[in-house]
């Protein structure tokens, strides 16, 4: 036996070609976990055992001459808001605490067809709220680059989960910058496909138009890989694209010869210097590399933060008006329906996600409607019609992923602007519906990772990845 | 926006909180109101915009009438999904009486 290669495609060929078997590959992660989970706290539950039943299914495919997938063996963590069936399922919320789904999100349903070993659910902000993870109900997790601080959020297990090798990779939701940003905090690969490229039937519902599924991951290949696996049209979502899943894999390795960059000369402040600086560095590479690089404007750019607090807490509190006590998680008993609903939800949700549910409630009621979330739908097809603009002169957009590095617990938690503001670059991309993806280029301020995030037209994930592959080979240069 | 100045005020946090159905005390409407009208400041950037003319963007990707076959499908089993409530009866949810005992 050969020792467990580290990532997603190394361990498929392995596994496949019986160098190596699915079970040694999930006792070698599982083991990892032992080691350190108590210190990071990615996870919300570890599935030692079904994962070793999992891993076992796929030795005994191999050993029978069954065909496999592409991610045989490969262990993945899953945030906690895809529903598992018959596994607990939580949003980090004391309202969903011990629910068990009745069954399998599409792209459990994917991933296990492709052969992939689910190690467990991460934690995460309750119901995908919140920039830092610190929004759990069970507790923060912390970054595996430094554990006194953040890992970014709302996808900050599964980001902890990759970057502290926990597994090779993970999924997470991206509703304003939930996968991406974490990614940049941790320093690995992260993706939020095209709005409608990856199916949410069975992800628990934050912002209806704005989330979408993707992959973190150690390398952009294996980022790219995930997503060609969870991609691709499902008839159990009405918003899902009617396309098969893009083919994504070779246009890591294309090269961006003759690529037009945009750099955005009007993009908001508060860049901490160094990230600015790899930034700069970024471009440099890209044009070493034969890429052109293209000034261009997004003037509606700087109201994005506005459009995106009005639109996803006004879709949030339509949504997670499910959660009343009758028919799932948690009832606080009362005497009539109404209290009981009251009662339930006041104990169920945390403060952000209360804070949030007011916020959209407030923007939807008679009165206010047209001043704010009218406003905010017009604001949001000015962005979209921006980047239109922008994308008739260049194929892609570099921008930092987050304007700062990763920062300590207790720092923005009980200040929700300066928190909202963790997500400034990455928010537009969810309103225009667009693919971004976030890669680890170097370090910033106190050694920490610094993310670069590639910005591409909608249904642009080929070039996207293609920006992705050379910025990673760019970054070795830029330790 | 209210006539006084502030985004949101007390008494419109205490509303909002029962349109929303999340029981909230005196204390915690306070905590809130300032945490929002913070919040709601800074929405005030986007009043300068010319919005005249403007269409409303409501989905990335416009898909219109996603219908499927008028088929039979296999849907959830009806058991596993009872158990997962918090209260069940007769193959149906089980809830506290819609009208209040003290109505």
């Amino acid at each position: 036996m050969s020792a467990i290669p580290s990532t997603a495609s190394e361990i498929a060929a392995a596994v496949t070609a019986k160098r190596i078997t699915a079970r040694a590959v999930i006792d070698d992660y599982l083991s990892r976990i032992d080691a350190r989970e108590s210190e990071i706290h990615a996870f919300n539950l570890v599935m030692a055992q079904d994962a070793r039943a999992q891993a076992d299914a796929i030795d005994a495919d191999i050993a029978a001459g069954r065909p496999v997938g592409p991610l045989a063996g490969v262990p993945i963590a899953i945030k906690d808001n895809m529903c598992t069936h018959g596994v607990e399922t939580t949003c980090s919320s004391k309202i969903l605490e011990g629910w068990k789904p009745p069954y399998d999100a599409t792209v459990i349903t994917r991933l296990r067809t492709a052969g992939a070993v689910i190690i467990g659910k991460t934690n995460m902000d309750e119901f995908a709220m919140g920039s830092s993870t610190e929004n759990s109900a069970f507790g923060s997790t912390r970054n595996p680059c430094d554990i006194s601080r953040v890992p970014g959020g709302s996808s900050g297990g599964s980001a902890a989960a990759v970057a502290a090798g926990f597994s090779p990779v993970s999924l997470g939701s991206d509703t304003g910058g939930s996968i991406r940003q974490p990614a940049a905090l941790c320093g690995v690969v992260g993706v939020k496909p095209t709005y409608g490229v990856v199916s949410r039937y069975g992800l628990v519902a934050y912002a209806s138009s704005l989330d979408q599924i993707g992959p973190f991951a150690t390398t952009v290949a294996d980022a790219a890989l995930l997503t060609e696996v969870i991609g691709g049209h499902d008839p159990m979502d009405s918003t899902s694209i009617p396309l098969a899943s893009p083919s994504l894999l070779p246009s890591v390795s294309q090269g961006v010869a003759g690529m037009r960059i945009g750099r955005v000369t009007d993009l908001p402040a508060g860049a901490e210097p160094e990230v600015a600086a790899r930034l700069d560095q970024a471009f440099a590479a890209l044009e070493a590399a034969g890429a052109t690089i293209v000034d261009i404007t997004l003037p509606s750019l700087s109201y994005a933060l506005t459009a995106y607090y009005l639109i996803a807490p006004a879709e949030a509190s339509s949504n997670l008006a499910r959660f009343d006590g009758v028919r799932f998680g948690l009832r606080v008993n009362a005497a009539d329906t109404n209290s009981m609903y009251g009662a339930t939800r006041a104990a169920g949700f945390g403060d952000e996600v209360k804070r949030r549910i007011m916020l959209g409630t407030y923007a939807l009621s008679a009165g206010y409607y047209d001043a704010y979330y009218g406003k905010a739908l017009k604001v949001r097809r000015l962005i979209a019609q921006d980047f239109e603009r922008a994308y008739e002169q260049v194929d892609a957009i570099l921008t930092p992923t987050s304007p700062v590095v990763a920062f300590k617990f207790g720092d923005k938690v009980d200040d929700p602007m300066s928190m909202y503001l963790c997500d400034i670059y990455t928010i537009p991309t969810n309103l225009a519906g667009h693919p971004a993806m976030s890669v680890p280029f170097g370090t910033g301020a106190h050694g920490l990772p610094v993310g670069i995030q590639v910005l591409a037209p909608a249904l642009g994930e080929q070039a996207m990845f293609r920006v992705g592959g050379a910025l990673e080979v760019a970054a070795g240069g830029a330790q | 926006m209210t006539q006084s100045g502030s985004p949101i005020s007390a008494s419109d946090v205490a509303k909002v909180a029962r349109l929303a159905r999340l029981d909230i005390d005196d204390a915690q409407v306070a905590h809130f109101t300032e945490q929002l009208a913070k919040v709601m400041g800074h929405f005030s950037d986007i009043d300068a915009l010319d919005l005249d003319g403007v269409g409303p963007m409501t989905q990335p990707y416009p898909l219109i009438n996603i219908m499927r076959e008028d088929v039979e499908l296999p849907c959830l089993d009806t058991d596993e999904v009872l158990a997962a409530a918090p209260a069940s009866d007769e193959r149906r949810f089980r809830v506290p009486p819609i009208i209040g005992l003290d109505d």
